[in-house]
């Protein structure tokens, strides 16, 4: 197995360490401070201030970098709690079968008989919002994504043969989990983790941009949108730097998710036709 | 129609009929049994515990959970949503005025992208793998990776505020005549459509390869038939079924779209009517326009279903 | 140009095919796989291809169509039929050719069919798209290849949709499309491969008798060679893309030139002398009967059996018998719902969860699919070492040294140790299925179908291994299959299974001997046997019988 990374996902993971970077070290980077007042409302850009000064004259980029932390962290953190509860979920009802899959899956169905974004609205209508509660929401709500694929592929390796030499050699329940079927799921997963990831930055930033989501002092591109679109109708284009931060990051993760797939797809093998 | 697949569509519209009252639940339950007491939430930190009392006696909230969950059922299936807290409007008739407007607006989005979508994926399919299906991937690629919302402010920026093609605000009313709400409409349905198109474009492309990869495929042109023949004859007979649901998939994601496009372009709808009030924390009208909303779905996903089940060969003769 | 050639219905020269092999995340890659072939049939006659997979016999039987699959297309080399070379054909002409002069049948009949068009519409629709007859001709064609291919109740067969009729009766009609427009040449490609033994007799007599009838010209692609040595007047054997003989069918069969065709005309002479049954019994079934929840009958119907140590018993059936429901059954996947299993004369909890790891380790299972039966993320080493770590406790050096010997068993070797499944041919991988099988040190291995998935002469090789390894490990088979060859080849004991039952159960020698019952009867005489006018004799016979009742 030779580790050649095409061009278009070398540039994606590039894109993707730069935004990483930004978030981790946010405070290290920015220039002023996330609510320092520095100069007048839309400036344009500068030597000064890169990207101009937004709609109560705080420096853009700093804006912009602040953002990246909060946006990503959420994203993150959401990512990783939808992951691991619906892979944990989705094995052990494969595993289990009977009553518990059964269940599970028909609720899980039940969830998503509901628009994901109208079931968070109706949430966020009676719950305070904060990033804590933001995470946990967002979270649990893709869980049934997670769970649903997980699942799927979970089912398609339980059938196999080898799981089932596995089961009459007499295995336990976590050698099977562990050795025969996660390591043949975990593939599919990764890519996947990559497609939830953008999902979850495209929902935080909606359900910031709606007003809902992070609040001030905190900010995050959806909120930084949303504080400047007035300025759009004047023709000032702030409101535009959050919008392609957001369709960079996210496409630059898509392409690395691309590349994990046709990786994986090649690394099964197993039949020689 | 034969009597076991009127069986079989029955059972798809109980179901679908099963999943409205659970939905009806979880949205009742999700603004109820959430941690925190309702009127609080409501009132704020601030509240004085007599205000607190007031609101939850207004409210019904001393009564059981299962009987005011029987009463909003009951109220709302005959269109009566109850009052708002805001403003005591009455629900039910602020709903049917601007759910009208959304669905006009959700309309004319369907009637451009599906056949938009339909002809680029059947372009796609036509050219695989050489550019046209590679630059309709990448366009797709690019608009998925991007919210709604951004597509929305590139699209005022430039059409609206540069250009000064339309107006930057869609306002609508009953004053005006179809040409000038189709005018005022143009930008919110054009960023609608390009919200929907990139998915019913590569689910259209996905539906039509499975098809074409088929052996009967082969078999057709083996026997020498045109490809035009091929097409119309044998591909297309099969693929209808799942255009169609894909077609009803997206419409289902349109309907969730057009939350976004109606704040970005201050458009009197039920998505702008939903967002300000789950601002303002008026439970009821969030839970009446988050139930509509979620019918609406159900709904479409049902459709999509039956029409899965009506158009399968293996079902409609059976052996 | 016509004249030079005008005897000959296809004239193959220099035939090179190449492909495109797109592996992910590498460069698209272009291989050769038929290197200059060349081949040559007269009108009427049937040309048999035989070769195993990855000969190219397919591609070069859809040449003829000038049609590759995916990535594959005609790279060198001249295709005369008629005496036009189609690879200079225009589009229209080519159309012109296939459906016409040129019909195809192909292995996957129920895929074949369009799932929406009524199979009257799709067996005329060549006929009516080259303007041959009007559709009332055309239908009343369909209709007489309906009845002389023994399809039942001809006139209405047409009115009926491709899954609401069986397999068989799927081969036949796409045999009948092929046939409607009165083409110069058929492709058959492996048309009764995916059929049952018997129904493969039947399918096969009727094609036989439809292009003897019209006088069609053939090629007859398969696998097995005492299927084509039926129907074909020459034959062609090829080998990774290049000719390996060709002859009369009668010298292919009985006097073969090259070492490969000698190997494939004696596949089916190994024969296992049978042995006594001695002591007592590894395994007893009494009287099981099982069935799939859901299910309101038994799809293993009252059934008793024995296995003696260091003896084989071939379960022998065809799809639907019940025989591999037998396997889930001991194995305890599938609890028996009567009756019991004993193992080594104590009886075996039903359910799998219930049985002592010493139970489980002294039963182990090898599968049809070796693909699926290893896990494709592990080593060798893991696969085979897994077993001995977890039965016995070994570790280290002690464990890769015994994994090393199981591999010196089954003909690989040490290298093998760090290879994963994906690097292993059919053939290896079953081999390491059935070493991590014997690492277990079971007393009895059932085998489903352990041979159908692979080519003649694999399947030989593993036929051969596993009763060597019999007489060093002195293990029991039970070896379910739908082959009678390979029951010849490997039993001490048969048991013939019919739905659900057994109908006909003892030692080798009794159960292929006659009498028989009528079951056993059309089993035995449905197996192609490798000689010319076999199958002339089975139908006759068959007819006398049936015209003496």
């Amino acid at each position: 197995m030779t580790m050649r990374i095409p061009v278009s996902a070398l540039i994606g993971l590039t894109m993707m360490a730069f935004f990483f970077c930004l978030a981790v070290f946010a405070p290290l980077i920015a220039p002023y401070g996330i609510g320092e007042v520095v100069g007048d409302v839309w400036e344009p850009m500068s030597a000064k201030h890169w990207l101009g000064t937004d709609n109560i004259g705080r420096d853009l980029l700093t804006r912009m970098i602040y953002g990246a932390r909060t946006t990503i962290f959420i994203a993150s953190a959401a990512t990783v709690l939808s992951f691991t509860l619906g892979t944990l979920l989705a094995l052990s009802a494969v595993v289990l079968g009977g009553w518990v899959d059964m269940a599970l899956s028909r609720f899980i169905d039940l969830i998503m008989t509901i628009p994901t974004l109208i079931f968070a609205l109706v949430v966020l209508s009676v719950v305070p919002t904060s990033i804590l509660i933001l995470i946990v929401l967002m979270g649990l709500l893709d869980t049934t994504r997670v769970y649903r694929l997980a699942r799927a592929v979970a089912v398609d390796i339980n059938v196999m043969d080898y799981v089932e030499a596995a089961r009459l050699r007499g295995e336990g329940t976590s050698w099977i989990v562990l050795r025969e079927i996660l390591p043949n799921a975990l593939s599919p997963l990764v890519a996947e983790l990559g497609l939830r990831f953008i999902f979850m930055v495209l929902f935080i930033s909606t359900l910031s941009f709606l007003g809902l989501g992070v609040l001030p002092p905190d900010t995050d591109w959806g909120a930084i949108v949303k504080e400047n679109k007035e300025g759009l109708v004047y023709g000032i284009p702030a409101a535009l730097a959050p919008a392609v931060a957001i369709a960079t990051l996210a496409i630059s993760v898509n392409l690395v998710a691309d590349w994990v797939l046709n990786r994986t797809t090649s690394l099964k093998g197993g039949r020689n036709a | 129609m034969p009597a076991h697949l009127i069986l079989l569509v029955i059972q798809r519209l109980a179901l679908g009929v099963l999943l409205l009252l659970a939905s009806s639940v979880l949205i009742f339950a999700g603004t109820q049994i959430l941690p925190g007491d309702v009127a609080q939430a409501v009132l704020g930190q601030a509240a004085t515990p007599e205000a607190i009392a007031n609101l939850r006696e207004e409210m019904g909230l001393n009564e059981p959970a299962v009987s005011r969950y029987l009463k909003w059922l009951f109220g709302a299936v005959q269109g009566d949503f109850g009052n708002a807290l805001t403003n005591g409007a009455d629900i039910g008739a602020s709903i049917s005025k601007r759910l009208g407007n959304t669905l006009f607006l959700a309309l004319w989005a369907a009637v451009i992208s599906v056949p938009l979508a339909i002809l680029l994926g059947l372009i796609a399919v036509r050219f695989r793998n050489r550019w046209p299906d590679r630059l309709i991937s990448a366009m797709s690629l690019a608009t998925i990776s991007v919210p709604e919302f951004v597509i929305g402010y590139i699209f005022m920026f430039f059409v609206a505020v540069k250009l000064r093609w339309v107006p930057s605000v869609s306002m609508i009313n009953d004053s005006m005549s179809l040409m000038q709400k189709l005018q005022s409409i143009a930008l919110p349905v054009i960023v609608l459509t390009f919200v929907v198109l990139a998915h019913m474009m590569r689910m259209t492309r996905a539906a039509i390869l499975n098809v074409m990869e088929s052996p009967y495929i082969e078999t057709a042109e083996l026997k020498g038939l045109s490809r035009f023949a091929v097409i119309t004859r044998h591909a297309l007979p099969n693929s209808i079924a799942p255009i169609v649901n894909v077609v009803m998939l997206n419409l289902a994601y349109l309907v969730v779209g057009v939350v976004v496009v109606e704040v970005i372009f201050v458009y009197p709808g039920m998505g702008q009517y939903l967002v300000d009030h789950v601002a303002k924390r008026d439970i009821p009208v969030v839970q009446a326009a988050g139930l509509i909303f979620a019918s609406v779905y159900i709904l479409l996903n049902m459709a999509a279903d039956i029409i899965g089940i009506v158009a399968n060969p293996r079902l409609r003769h059976p052996k | 140009m016509r004249e030079a050639v005008a005897h000959n219905l296809v004239e193959i020269r220099g035939l090179k095919i190449g492909a495109t092999v797109f592996t992910p995340g590498e460069k698209p890659k272009d291989v050769e796989i038929v290197h200059g072939v060349d081949l040559n049939l007269e009108k009427g006659k049937v040309l048999g291809l035989i070769g195993e997979s990855g000969a190219g016999k397919s591609t070069i039987g859809l040449s003829t169509l000038a049609y590759g699959r995916g990535g594959i297309r005609i790279t060198g080399g001249e295709i005369f039929i008629n005496g036009i070379d189609i690879l200079k054909n225009s589009v229209g002409e080519l159309r012109d050719l296939r459906g016409r002069q040129v019909t195809y049948v192909s292995q996957s009949a129920a895929a074949g069919f369009n799932p929406s068009k009524r199979l009257m519409d799709q067996v005329v629709e060549s006929c009516l798209s080259h303007k041959l007859c009007s559709r009332k001709e055309a239908e009343e064609r369909a209709v007489t290849l309906f009845r002389k291919l023994g399809l039942p109740d001809p006139e209405n067969f047409g009115k009926r949709y491709p899954h609401q009729v069986s397999g068989g009766q799927l081969q036949r009609a796409m045999t009948a499309m092929a046939l409607c427009p009165e083409p110069d040449l058929v492709i058959f490609d492996e048309p009764t491969t995916a059929l049952d033994v018997t129904t493969q007799i039947d399918v096969l007599a009727s094609i036989k008798e439809a292009i003897q009838d019209t006088g069609v010209g053939a090629i007859y692609i398969t696998h097995d060679l005492a299927v084509v040595a039926q129907v074909s007047d020459h034959i062609m054997v090829l080998q990774h893309g290049r000719m390996v003989e060709y002859g009369t069918t009668d010298q292919i069969i009985n006097n073969p030139q090259k070492d490969y065709t000698r190997a494939l005309v004696s596949i089916r002479s190994t024969i296992h002398d049978e042995t006594p049954a001695k002591g007592e019994p590894v395994l007893k079934l009494n009287n099981v009967s099982a069935r799939y929840r859901g299910l309101n009958f038994d799809v293993v119907k009252d059934v008793t059996l024995e296995i003696h140590p260091s003896q084989t018993l071939a379960v022998v059936g065809e799809s639907g018998s019940g025989k591999s429901t037998l396997a889930r059954v001991m194995t305890g996947l599938l609890p028996l719902r009567q009756g019991s299993v004993s193992f080594n004369g104590e009886t075996l909890p039903a359910a799998l969860e219930e049985r002592s790891k010493e139970q489980l380790r002294e039963l182990q299972m090898i599968y049809q699919m070796a693909d699926v039966a290893m896990n494709p993320r592990q080593t060798i080493e893991t696969i085979i070492g897994r077993p001995l770590e977890f039965y016995f406790g070994m570790q280290g050096a002690e464990k890769r040294a015994r994994v090393i010997e199981l591999l010196d068993e089954i003909e690989l070797g040490e290298s093998f140790l760090k290879r994963y499944p994906a690097e292993l041919s059919g053939g290896q991988k079953q081999r390491v299925c059935i070493a991590r099988a014997l690492a277990a040190k079971p007393r009895l291995i059932i085998c489903d179908e352990v041979t159908s998935a692979l080519d003649p002469l694999v399947a030989d090789g593993i036929l051969k291994l596993l009763l060597n390894l019999q007489e060093i490990e002195h293990v029991s088979y039970l070896f379910i299959t739908h082959d009678l060859a390979t029951v010849r080849a490997i039993a001490d004991t048969i048991a013939v299974m019919y739905q659900g039952n057994v109908v006909r159960y003892g030692p080798k020698s009794k159960v292929l001997e006659p009498p028989f019952d009528d079951y056993t009867d059309l089993l035995l005489s449905s197996v192609p046997e490798m000689k010319l006018g076999w199958l002339e004799d089975v139908i006759s016979t068959r007819k006398m019988d049936s015209a003496g009742n």
